[in-house]
């Protein structure tokens, strides 16, 4: 009996007049990974952004319905401060991000920001974080150079050190490997598989195969509908629903 | 047939804007040249560091070299912080609405209003009503507001350009959005914004218009003492010994050096503001 690591409840979302997410109910276990699949524009990226609150920064943005992590609210809640639930949701985006600063800075900004700044324990935490992040053997010797003379690959496990860093517990992907080459995205998928033992994973994917490969569950989404939501091995090869049958077997999307 | 015309057209065009580039490259070279001949023969030690004399005809331009770098001090610490705090504001903490549409609107009249409008609002503000008198400190905060557009918007376009990628990986992290603007944001836009304020330097030191009520001294042959002290400019300086000195024509050759300083020290700016965000942009990326 695990509780529901992240919950969400009949949840509606507007960009303005334009209705997003319509009704999304769903339920994420601990320490597993869920992909989020579906054509463009279905609504997967933007429900996503729901559990680190990204798309506040949204003008025009309307939130109905209760999003629960840790079956805690984290939109009504009173004492709840954005800046605390981004460090229990860490994300890494679509395209690799590091910012202009050296490898080291880099994983220690998220220390740093969040008022971590003894020296020794940032340094240790670098290096557990360039670990679990599998790229510790190729920076070790280079942690004050830039991030950016690093390949895309390695700048995109860098970024997810960056969120490993500050010990969060959930981690949001949205497309970790589109813009990665296939070795870099084998290493990618590799280390999803992996963290899984101590985080809870949430990733969007246009990959089919990236999806059955890497998740647990896996759910559709449609038109800003959730269509299916089931074990990944049965999404793939027995799904329920028709929509999903034929967007797995590649007839649309 | 029609392939030879359109090959014909394409090369018309090509050499219209060819020459018409290269119309302003000469027209540069051109005053350049002009100023260069005839002002170069007075640059010298002398020049540079003594003080007028003989009704201007002689001498150098030491206090005016000084009161235009007082000038140029000074409005740079009005409007660098005002600018730059404006421009953070508008970029990073306005969403886009009529709000911001207005500030930015009012912003870019600012900088379409008349330079000697800006020296007569000055003249009533800080020398009369806030008793100031003709002075550095006057001359400096007319021509910080002048400056002020410039300095806003070239902030602004300094962070415009940081992709949001930067900001977005930030706050995903947990930093708020000032945490996100210091560490992040002005790290990178710092090149650009210092070069903006080099080149608006070199705008301010060559006004005329904002000086003339507030600080700029017709002939004062000593160094300023105090802020609350007239001085004399650079451009001002030009404008006298050309137009209303006493002896116009002796004072030719003095008008032509004053002008090649005045170039000289705006071209150097400019090549100094290149050189210092190449230095800058290297240096972020090594951080």
């Amino acid at each position: 009996m695990s509780m529901n690591k992240i919950e969400t409840k009949n949840v509606q979302l507007y960009y303005g007049s334009f209705h997003a997410l319509k009704g999304i109910s769903l339920s994420i276990a601990s320490n597993t990974v869920t992909a989020l699949i579906g054509p463009s524009g279905c609504g997967k990226s933007t429900y996503l952004r729901l559990f680190n609150r990204m798309n506040d920064l949204i003008p025009g943005v309307r939130i109905e319905g209760d999003v629960l992590l840790d079956e805690k609210d984290i939109y009504h809640s009173k004492n709840l401060r954005i800046d605390e639930l981004r460090k229990k949701v860490g994300m890494v985006f679509q395209k690799p991000n590091p910012f202009p600063k050296s490898i080291f800075e880099n994983v220690a900004y998220g220390l740093r920001v969040n008022g971590m700044n003894h020296g020794s324990f940032i340094e240790e935490r670098v290096e557990i974080s360039l670990k679990q992040a599998a790229l510790w053997e190729e920076v070790k010797d280079k942690l004050k150079k830039s991030a950016f003379e690093l390949s895309g690959g390695q700048q995109q496990r860098l970024c997810i050190a960056r969120a490993l860093a500050i010990e969060p517990s959930v981690i949001l992907m949205d497309e970790p490997a589109s813009a990665l080459d296939p070795i870099s995205t084998a290493k990618i998928e590799e280390l999803i598989y992996e963290l899984k033992n101590k985080y809870t994973i949430i990733i969007v994917t246009h990959n089919m195969q990236q999806a059955a490969r890497v998740s647990d569950k896996t759910a559709f989404f449609y038109l800003g509908e959730l269509i299916e939501y089931n074990a990944t091995d049965i999404i793939f090869t027995n799904p329920t629903e028709a929509k999903t049958q034929s967007y797995v077997t590649g007839r649309f999307g | 047939m029609a392939s030879f015309s359109k090959s014909f057209k394409e090369k018309t065009a090509f050499w219209i804007f060819r020459i018409f580039s290269f119309l302003v490259i000469a027209t540069l070279f051109w005053i350049l040249e002009f100023i260069f001949v005839r002002g170069f023969h007075m640059l010298n030690w002398q020049f540079l560091t003594a003080m007028p004399e003989d009704g201007m005809t002689k001498g150098g331009i030491y206090p005016a070299i000084i009161g235009t770098l007082y000038l140029v001090a000074g409005s740079m610490i009005v409007a660098f912080p005002l600018g730059v705090m404006a421009g953070i504001y508008i970029h990073e903490y306005t969403l886009d609405s009529w709000y911001k549409r207005f500030i930015k609107l009012m912003t870019n009249n600012l900088a379409g209003i008349p330079s000697i409008v800006f020296g007569l609002f000055g003249m009533a503000l800080f020398v009369k009503t806030m008793g100031f008198g003709d002075s550095i400190i006057a001359g400096s905060l007319t021509l910080g507001i002048l400056a002020l557009p410039v300095v806003i918007r070239v902030t602004e376009e300094a962070l415009i350009a940081i992709d949001d990628s930067f900001r977005h990986g930030s706050f995903a992290l947990g930093a708020t959005k000032l945490q996100t603007i210091r560490r992040v944001i002005l790290p990178i836009a710092y090149p650009n914004i210092i070069t903006g304020l080099i080149l608006s330097i070199g705008r301010v030191s060559g006004e005329t218009a904002p000086i003339l009520f507030t600080v700029a001294a017709y002939f004062l042959p000593k160094l300023p003492s105090s802020l609350f002290d007239q001085v004399m400019a650079l451009p001002y300086h030009l404008y006298v010994i050309s137009t209303s000195g006493t002896k116009v024509q002796e004072s030719r050759d003095m008008a032509y050096g004053t002008a090649l300083v005045l170039v000289l020290f705006v071209l150097i700016l400019n090549i100094a503001a290149n050189a210092l965000r190449r230095y800058f942009s290297k240096k972020v990326k090594m951080n």
